[in-house]
């Protein structure tokens, strides 16, 4: 279990490891490490470079204002978990990286580096998509913004060219009356989901006016189905779109049980938290 | 009169070392020495494969490979297939693998070339440059294809079954056919395990000034590992010493032996002059190691309307693997320690032990009792079932009473001898367990539970242990003229607690202060008589030695110092090192006993001028007595005439997601009876870590072969070892001291206990919480899930 002979850079800018990338069609990039290490060290991969980010700056943030997060491609998740002012704009993001397996794994992962590995067995791809939220990326090329609903091209595999490096993510706030939940079954505290389901509601008057679900490890790729015209069975119309697989942990059949069980639960989850986030509303305009 | 510290719960002294990571394992040893070397090994991609060509020409010429084997570089007896350290009449087709594979593989994971490099980096580089050519053969996997027999794993073992055996106390099949109400179960369990935090590994270092081998190995007997390695590279005993650092855990797969490693790293030093060592990763520990527990077994009972058995009838088959090194140890055991606490009148049990194209199986921890519990206590609850009776009440009917021992089965145990049980006392542990757990309260819990719409079982499982088998062990006990005792036993440690465990009896025994005890473990070169840690067997046997040889040292020490103190020996009393005269001044310090006892020519500290032969002894006598020997020592061999039998019983809480199917344990209870205690606190980790592995091996772990013989989960991701968030946050325990007669101490082996029971307790419970039969461990949530939907058809049909 010790990879393959490969380069090590650690650029001080940007640029230069973005002039890397670009001539080295070999290279990986190296943030957290927390899915590539294992992967070099049973030589499942072995590229000609590593380029660790690490060392540049300004990619550490983790900055929520009134329309959302952004998050830095060196944003560990811990440090995301950690920002009451970011779950504030977004509880799920909160919801979903407790999720994300084990502390010391959090310490080190980052949220950037998890949304471009593209395994739709994680959380983050899933809620970056059910948000709607967006990846900028750099390459020596210039800089552009992948919408959510264009970054995933299959299983561990996002759009991203091999010169792009992904800089920042950024997660939308929660509208007013709107509310979130997440919930998955996992194997052990911290594995991947067997399933996972996050919800989205939009809410006026109490009514909601918008149902938007995300499915964790029933998919090849992270699935959001919007059951807005389907409230009355929400677990039939994401079974429509969803692929539960069987593995060693769990049959299929087991999986679409588990959506059953789940997407009900969740979706009343959200309304209840968006109906109480008006009510707060309503209290704090009223005062 | 100092404290007794034995049965007290003295903290582990070893812990200040492990938890800040002072500890010294294989891996650690060597590491600043710059000749080193590292080894890495080619193993087979294939489950079943012959080998028509290896070639190794794009190896040498990589930068830091130093030197790469195949078999056929191999000679003398190391081309000879390894050992089969356990042969067994029954066994008539025992095969072993090579150390290197010579023309055939027979499962993934098998070595087929060594290669040693500066660095394990360029040694891995180099494994993947080597080229093998295989004509693929149909692997067998899983016991139905074994006994199939479509295809056999060896050609010259038919029906793939390397072992028969058949043992029968009564007439069982006759009294099943007479018997008022009759049974039959098919009980199956899958592969587990040990998964030690640290896998095998092997350090050598040749020194050709002194010709003397040195070999560091990670295992549970150093001495069977020096004797292998002597045999196979032809080295007198006397130039090998074999030494165990800290282990980081065993639970029984670092008793086989030898690894091919562990002789190849010893032959690549000795052949290349330099330092070798081999570190095992994880994944290698998953497809060339061992594996146990899978077997299948159908139950024929017959029993009377209070539910007494009154015959058995088992018939089994047990997966070892692709190879039989350690002969038929697990499915003895579980043929034997399947009767738990109970007397079938009539007991008959037969077995096959089949190859198949997997990873070779040698004892877990529970080493086949687990199987056998599951059999056996899912045979009791059936019965309890079929009668509407209390699952108690069952088994008080079959219990071996107090006043029954010793209790002989009229069968032959795992160590040839016969299966003789020394004592207990079932029906006070029973009734312990019961108040324990609440058992009589349950059904108002359940109720409880019910009206929340939650859904709870609950379930209870008994076993009895065989432990502390022979055939020896020996100790050591030397005290220094400092007034330190050192004190050597020949088996090894894998973070029993050793040190303390055994200071306790040396400071006890010899009337010494505890911190002054030092223990040395898996030695040869402090104790080359030994066999090795298993069986639960370390506490009984080194411990009873050692408590042996301290009462040699210490007949020794009130002899020297009743002529020294000119008392009587009846008067003295040894206490924190100081041998006195009772009720008086009088003392002299054990140390200058030792002074006393080793009359010396020269003078080179104070206490050795106080004892030159001028100044010590009377001129008129030999300075060392005929019957003596110099020195304040002792030495003795616990050798005891057969096994002693700890038992206990756990019981389990669970709760059953009706929507889910997960399973939640709420409440574990455990009562255990291993004798006297040594150390309350260490007995109680041995029992907390065993239900811990317990629960996995119920609910979370299993061996992912496919159908092509390709192990799915060998890594930590997959397969699941359950973390601290699923095993249960407090274990109920209570302890019954029930002494074995059959060694000085009383004490019974504790070390395997916690995980007997659990996939019988477990399945127990889950039946309890769903009302429908659980047959098959583990059981995982999509898998009650099955169960649910095949029942409710069932129900639906019915």
């Amino acid at each position: 279990m010790k990879p393959a002979p490969f380069a090590f850079l650690r650029p001080a800018t940007l640029e230069e490891a973005l002039a890397a990338l670009a001539g080295e069609p070999g290279a990986k990039v190296l943030a957290g490490g927390q899915s590539l290490v294992p992967l070099l060290s049973m030589r499942l991969a072995a590229p000609s470079m590593l380029i660790d980010i690490n060392a540049l700056p300004d990619l550490g943030h983790v900055t929520p204002d009134a329309t959302g997060v952004r998050v830095g491609a060196l944003a560990r998740h811990a440090h995301v978990l950690a920002s009451a002012e970011a779950a504030e704009v977004q509880p799920l993001l909160a919801l979903a990286l407790s999720h994300v397996a084990h502390p010391t794994i959090r310490n080190r992962g980052t949220t950037v580096g998890s949304l471009v590995h593209a395994d739709a067995a994680a959380e983050m791809p899933m809620v970056l998509r059910l948000l709607e939220g967006s990846v900028d990326v750099e390459s020596v090329r210039g800089r552009r913004t992948v919408p959510a609903g264009e970054l995933f091209a299959g299983p561990l595999e996002s759009t991203l060219a091999h010169d792009e490096i992904a800089v920042e993510a950024f997660f939308p706030a929660l509208p007013a009356g709107a509310g979130v939940a997440f919930q998955e079954i996992a194997r052990r505290h911290g594995d991947y989901a067997l399933v996972g389901v996050a919800a989205l509601v939009e809410t006026d008057g109490g009514e909601v006016t918008r149902a938007r679900l995300g499915y964790v490890s029933v998919s090849d790729v992270p699935v959001v189905v919007d059951v807005t015209d389907a409230l009355d069975d929400p677990a039939a119309a994401a079974l429509a779109e969803l692929e539960p697989a069987d593995d060693i942990h769990a049959t299929a059949a087991y999986r679409a049980h588990l959506v059953k069980v789940l997407t009900p639960r969740v979706l009343a989850d959200a309304v209840h938290h968006a109906r109480q986030r008006s009510a707060q509303k309503d209290e704090k305009d009223m005062a | 009169m100092t404290t007794k510290l034995f049965g007290t719960k003295v903290p582990r002294v070893e812990d200040q070392r492990f938890l800040r990571g002072q500890g010294r394992y294989v891996d650690d040893l060597l590491t600043d020495d710059p000749r080193l070397l590292h080894a890495a090994v080619l193993r087979s991609p294939h489950a079943h494969a012959r080998i028509t060509d290896i070639d190794v020409s794009g190896v040498l010429d990589l930068d830091g490979v130093v030197a790469v084997w195949t078999f056929d570089d191999l000679t003398g007896p190391m081309a000879e297939p390894l050992p089969l350290l356990i042969p067994h009449p029954a066994l008539t087709h025992g095969r072993t693998q090579y150390a290197l594979a010579k023309d055939e593989v027979n499962y993934v994971g098998e070595a087929i070339a060594f290669v040693v490099a500066v660095d394990r980096y360029v040694a891995e580089d180099a494994v993947a440059r080597i080229r093998v050519d295989y004509e693929q053969l149909e692997p067998v996997v899983g016991i139905a294809a074994a006994r199939a027999a479509a295809r056999l794993v060896h050609d010259d073992v038919p029906g793939n079954v390397g072992a028969r055996m058949e043992q029968e106390n009564g007439d069982a099949r006759a009294a099943i056919a007479d018997a008022p109400h009759t049974l039959t179960l098919e009980l199956d369990v899958e592969r587990s395990a040990c998964t030690p935090m640290e896998g095998r590994g092997t350090v050598a270092r040749w020194d050709p000034d002194t010709s003397r081998l040195t070999v560091w190995s990670s295992t549970q007997t150093s001495t069977g590992v020096r004797g292998c390695v002597a045999a196979k590279l032809g080295l007198d005993l006397a130039k090998v010493d074999v030494i165990t650092p800290d282990v980081g855990g065993g639970f029984g797969v670092k008793i086989n032996h030898p690894w091919p490693e562990e002789l190849l790293v010893p032959l690549a030093a000795m052949t290349l002059g330099r330092p070798v060592k081999f570190t095992e990763d994880r994944r290698e520990h998953f497809i060339s190691s061992a594996h146990e527990r899978a077997q299948v077994h159908h139950v024929e009972v017959g029993f009377d309307d209070d539910g007494r058995v009154l015959g058995l009838n088992v018939e089994f088959w047990h997966d070892h693997g692709a190879y039989t090194p350690y002969g038929l140890i697990v499915p003895i055991i579980t043929s034997t320690q399947l009767l738990g606490p109970y007397k079938p009148q009539n007991y008959r049990v037969v077995f096959e032990s089949l190859y198949t194209n997997t990873v070779i199986v040698t004892p877990y921890r529970g080493a086949g009792r687990p199987q056998g519990c599951f059999v056996m206590e899912r045979t009791m609850d059936a019965i309890a079932a079929y009668l509407g009776k209390d699952r108690t009440e069952v088994r008080s009917t079959n219990f071996i009473q107090p006043d029954e021992f010793p209790y002989e089965h009229g069968l032959v145990f795992q160590d040839g001898r016969p299966l003789t049980y020394d004592s207990g006392d079932y029906p006070a542990s029973l009734a312990k367990l019961k108040e324990l757990v609440g058992w009589d309260e349950f059904e108002d819990f359940r109720a409880e539970m019910a009206a929340q719409g939650r859904r709870v079982g609950i379930g209870l499982a008994c076993y009895v242990e065989g432990t502390g088998v022979g055939p020896y062990e020996g100790a050591h006990v030397h005290v220094e003229t400092s007034g330190k005792v050192k004190v050597a036993t020949g088996l090894t440690t894998q973070g029993q607690g050793h040190q303390t465990a055994f200071a306790q009896i040396v400071a006890d025994t010899l009337g010494v202060r505890f911190e002054d005890v030092e223990i040395t473990t898996g030695d040869t070169r402090k104790m080359p008589y030994a066999v090795g840690t298993f069986a639960s067997r370390a506490a009984v046997m080194s411990g009873s030695a050692i408590h042996l040889a301290a009462l040699r040292a210490r007949e020794k020490a009130l002899r020297i110092a009743a002529e020294a103190l000119e008392a009587a020996e009846d008067d003295l009393e040894i206490v924190d090192g100081v041998v006195s005269v009772k009720g008086t001044d009088a003392s002299i310090d054990l140390g200058t006993v030792a002074v006393l006892s080793n009359p010396l020519r020269y003078a080179f500290d104070e206490a050795s001028k106080a004892a030159t032969q001028f100044s010590v002894g009377d001129p008129g006598k030999a300075p060392v007595a005929e019957d003596d020997e110099p020195g304040l020592e002792g030495k003795d061999f616990y050798s005891p005439e057969r096994s002693t039998f700890a038992n206990g019983m756990h019981a389990v809480i669970v709760e059953t997601d009706p929507d889910t199917a997960e399973i939640t344990i709420l409440k574990y209870a455990v009562v255990h009876d291993c004798g006297h205690l040594i150390n309350p606190m260490i007995v109680e980790g041995q029992i907390h870590g065993g239900v811990a592995q317990g629960v996995g091996g119920a609910l979370y772990e299993r061996m992912a072969y496919d159908e092509s013989g390709q192990l799915l989960n060998a890594s930590f991701m997959d397969f699941l070892m359950p973390y601290v968030t699923e095993v249960p946050t407090t274990i109920d325990i209570d302890h019954l001291e029930t002494p074995s007669p059959l060694n000085p101490l009383g004490i019974k082996g504790a070390g395997e206990a916690g995980v007997i029971p659990s996939a019988a307790v477990f399945a127990a419970a889950i039946e309890d919480a769903e009302g429908f039969p659980i047959t098959a461990m583990p059981i995982s949530p999509s898998e009650l899930f099955d169960l649910r939907l095949a029942h409710a058809d069932n129900s639906f049909a019915g």
